[in-house]
């Protein structure tokens, strides 16, 4: 009688833990195809230069990275706009970025300075988007369009006759900034300032 | 006079000083040539031009100084006579307060000869000879946005039904289309005229505020079609503002997003239309504008008919401009206004008012405060956001956020900004923060691109990668296919050539090594 009683529970528990046991199988199994769909989203929170600047040769294989538990601030052109995109997608705490993997800096095109290039071809080998139109011993040139402004087409230049320039004008790029708040030397209150109080 | 039609009360709006009747005291004033002009070849948001001309060439008035390189750039030609000092960047009109390309011009007052086009008669032209018309004379938005005006017809080919005819000019001080409209109503009514015919459209109401009535009857003795109408409303402002004045004549809200050409209403200000008119019936290029110069600064405030490029000090001057007791310096209305650095710039083809006003008339911006939530921003949003939501996410850089409040969809008007009593630069944050937003979208296009041409270029290199192991494959069995049948065909005549010219060498190594041998074997056995 206590042995069926003491039983009972035994064997309710132990089905319980197959069918807990065998869902939580199941689950991960679809876990893992989650995976890629993590990867997918991560890349597309990525600035798509493949520039290679944060260790992985493309935006793709630093998603992968990502995924896999990589430091989310090894992007310099996403700068702190992708980083605070990754961690509300991950779910964790924005980070400054990362120096040792570059610094953020306004968006930049590849040109070649056409009368010095020799046509080796080797920067239209280094452009991962084939930005680079040309042909051996002609000259070639960038098309600006579709430059990213990795930087990869400027290492293997044996001539250095390409430039990162800046893709847009001073007068292009300004816009309205955000208000100084807190300005050192403005009162809080109005009435304090035409008293010429302190600051 | 027709009944009085039925009229929609937009939402929100303010009731600010007017200001309106220091500068409308006397006729429009010509001014005279003055010795040099700035003429601006940018255009808010558009490409840089081609410049046709160099340094140190005469040009004619109404030459072509520079036109732009894609369908919306605008002409610019030469307000007058002269030689050209320099083309350089200059500092403008702008809110960034950055230098843009501007040709300077020494002008020659002596000649006057003006390049005109031929009058076109607008009843028999097509559509797309109207519109390269207005193309060819330079024409952009004059109520201040400077959209190409041809560009802006381009779109509009398609179904519109109502033309309007903005007319209203409810921000303070700026009174350079009610000048207009009192002098010379008739040129409004004509090219209102053009517009119905190239858009093929119906009706045109030409809008405007009931405060001015000199130009509603002026407006009213002009008109000589029934299918145009002048419709009076109250004055409130923002009422000139696109979408609240489209609202306010036909009861037609634009949804969020689109243009009124999308929703069959072309618009367009007064002194715009009256510019295409000049340009289809008397072929005139757009050298000069109305600019109002007004404020408490000036003793003399009037409108002025300037050349494009005409330094802004030459108009205040004429207008007995005071420096000492000026305190800003501002360009366009005292709600959307910018405060100019100085003023040695130029007019532009956007630039409708100068206000040189004292302390009292605009005293500097109170420090911000923080806001309270009182509310009183939504009470006045012409488009019924939520203001002080906004200002949070974008202080807070919560852009996302923003966009979802509906950000772009605000008109940058200032009637939040006018009312908060917390005196917060409301506006400046929506700028900032709807070019953030703009910047995101940029990148993400630019990233959707980019990842496009990545992966096509992967693909190519695995296909070339593919392609040059299958030929390798491919030489190699077609290498071993030819052994094969040469071991099964037997030996061919140059094989057994070879084998026969490799035996009688062997034969020959053979013997010349077996001779010393043999004599060596001779001299021992001798």
């Amino acid at each position: 009688m206590t042995m069926t009683a003491l039983l009972i529970p035994v064997v309710v528990l132990l089905m319980l833990a197959l069918v807990v046991g065998a869902l939580l199988g199941v689950a991960a199994n679809k876990a893992h195809t989650e995976d890629t769909a993590l990867v997918a989203r991560i890349d597309a929170l990525l600035p798509q230069t493949q520039c290679g600047q944060c260790g992985n040769p493309g935006c793709k294989p630093y998603a992968q990275a990502i995924a896999a538990g990589a430091p989310i601030n090894r992007c310099p052109p996403g700068g702190a706009a992708t980083i605070a995109a990754l961690a509300r997608l991950l779910g964790v705490q924005t980070l400054p970025l990362d120096p040792t993997h570059g610094s953020e800096s306004i968006r930049k095109v590849a040109f070649i300075r056409e009368a010095e290039c020799i046509g080796c071809t080797k920067c239209i080998q280094a452009c991962p988007v084939d930005a680079i139109l040309g042909s051996a011993k002609h000259m070639h040139t960038v098309i600006e369009s579709e430059c990213t402004g990795c930087d990869l087409c400027v290492e293997p230049c044996p001539v250095d006759c390409i430039d990162m320039l800046p893709a847009q004008s001073a007068l292009q790029r300004w816009h309205w900034p955000l208000p100084n708040q807190r300005m050192p030397g403005i009162a809080l209150i109005a009435s304090d300032r035409t008293h010429g109080a302190p600051a | 006079m027709s009944a009085s039609p039925r009229l929609w009360n937009f939402p929100g709006g303010i009731a600010p000083l007017a200001h309106k009747a220091e500068s409308l005291r006397g006729p429009i004033r010509r001014t005279t040539l003055p010795p040099q002009l700035i003429v601006p070849l940018t255009q808010p948001g558009h490409v840089a031009p081609n410049v046709l001309v160099q340094t140190g060439e005469r040009v004619r008035k109404g030459q072509i100084l520079a036109c732009g390189d894609d369908a919306t750039g605008v002409t610019v030609h030469a307000p007058a006579a002269g030689v050209i000092n320099a083309i350089g960047e200059q500092s403008v009109a702008n809110m960034s307060a950055l230098p843009e390309l501007c040709v300077i011009i020494d002008t020659d007052a002596a000649e006057t000869t003006w390049d005109k086009l031929p009058p076109l008669d607008y009843r028999t032209a097509d559509a797309d000879t109207l519109i390269a018309r207005i193309a060819d004379c330079g024409i952009s938005g004059l109520g201040g946005a400077g959209f190409p005006t041809h560009a802006k017809l381009r779109a509009a080919l398609r179904k519109i039904d109502i033309v309007i005819v903005n007319a209203a000019e409810c921000e303070p001080w700026i009174t350079a289309d009610e000048a207009l409209l009192r002098e010379r109503a008739a040129d409004v009514v004509a090219g209102s005229k053009i517009l119905l015919q190239l858009t093929g459209a119906l009706r045109c109401l030409i809008g405007i505020e009931d405060s001015k009535p000199q130009a509603v009857a002026a407006l009213q003795a002009a008109v000589d079609d029934p299918r145009l109408k002048v419709v009076v409303f109250p004055a409130r402002y923002p009422s000139g503002a696109e979408a609240q004045l489209i609202y306010t004549l036909t009861g037609k809200e634009m949804p969020s997003g689109t243009r009124p050409v999308h929703n069959g209403i072309l618009c367009h200000n007064v002194g715009t239309v009256y510019a295409i008119a000049r340009a289809v019936l008397h072929g005139e290029a757009l050298l000069s504008r109305i600019v109002t110069i007004t404020g408490g600064a000036v003793s003399d405030a009037a409108n002025y008919e300037a050349s494009i490029g005409t330094p802004i000090s030459f108009l205040l001057q004429q207008s007995g401009f005071d420096e000492r007791s000026l305190s800003q310096l501002v360009c366009g209305g005292s709600l959307m206004g910018i405060a100019l650095p100085h003023a040695q710039l130029p007019v532009a083809k956007t630039t409708n008012c100068v206000i040189a006003a004292t302390r009292s008339e605009l005293p500097p911006p109170q420090p911000e405060q923080a806001c309270i939530r009182c509310g009183d921003c939504a009470d006045v949003c012409p488009v019924q956001l939520v203001p002080q939501q906004l200002y949070w996410f974008a202080r807070s850089q919560q852009f996302d956020q923003a966009r979802a409040n509906h950000l772009n969809d605000c008109i940058e008007c200032g009637a939040c900004a006018w009312v908060c009593p917390s005196h917060i630069p409301l506006v400046q944050y929506y700028r900032a923060a709807k070019a953030e937003l703009a910047e995101q979208d940029t990148k993400q296009q630019h990233a959707v691109h980019w990842r496009q041409r990545f992966e096509a270029h992967q693909h190519r290199m695995a296909l070339e990668q593919a392609q040059a192991e299958q030929r390798r494959a491919e030489r190699a069995a077609l290498a071993a296919q030819k052994q094969e049948q040469a071991v099964k065909a037997g030996p061919s005549p140059q094989d057994i050539v070879a084998a026969a010219l490799a035996r009688v060498q062997a034969k020959k190594a053979a013997q010349a090594a077996a001779k010393p041998s043999s004599d060596d074997d001779n001299g021992a056995s001798s």
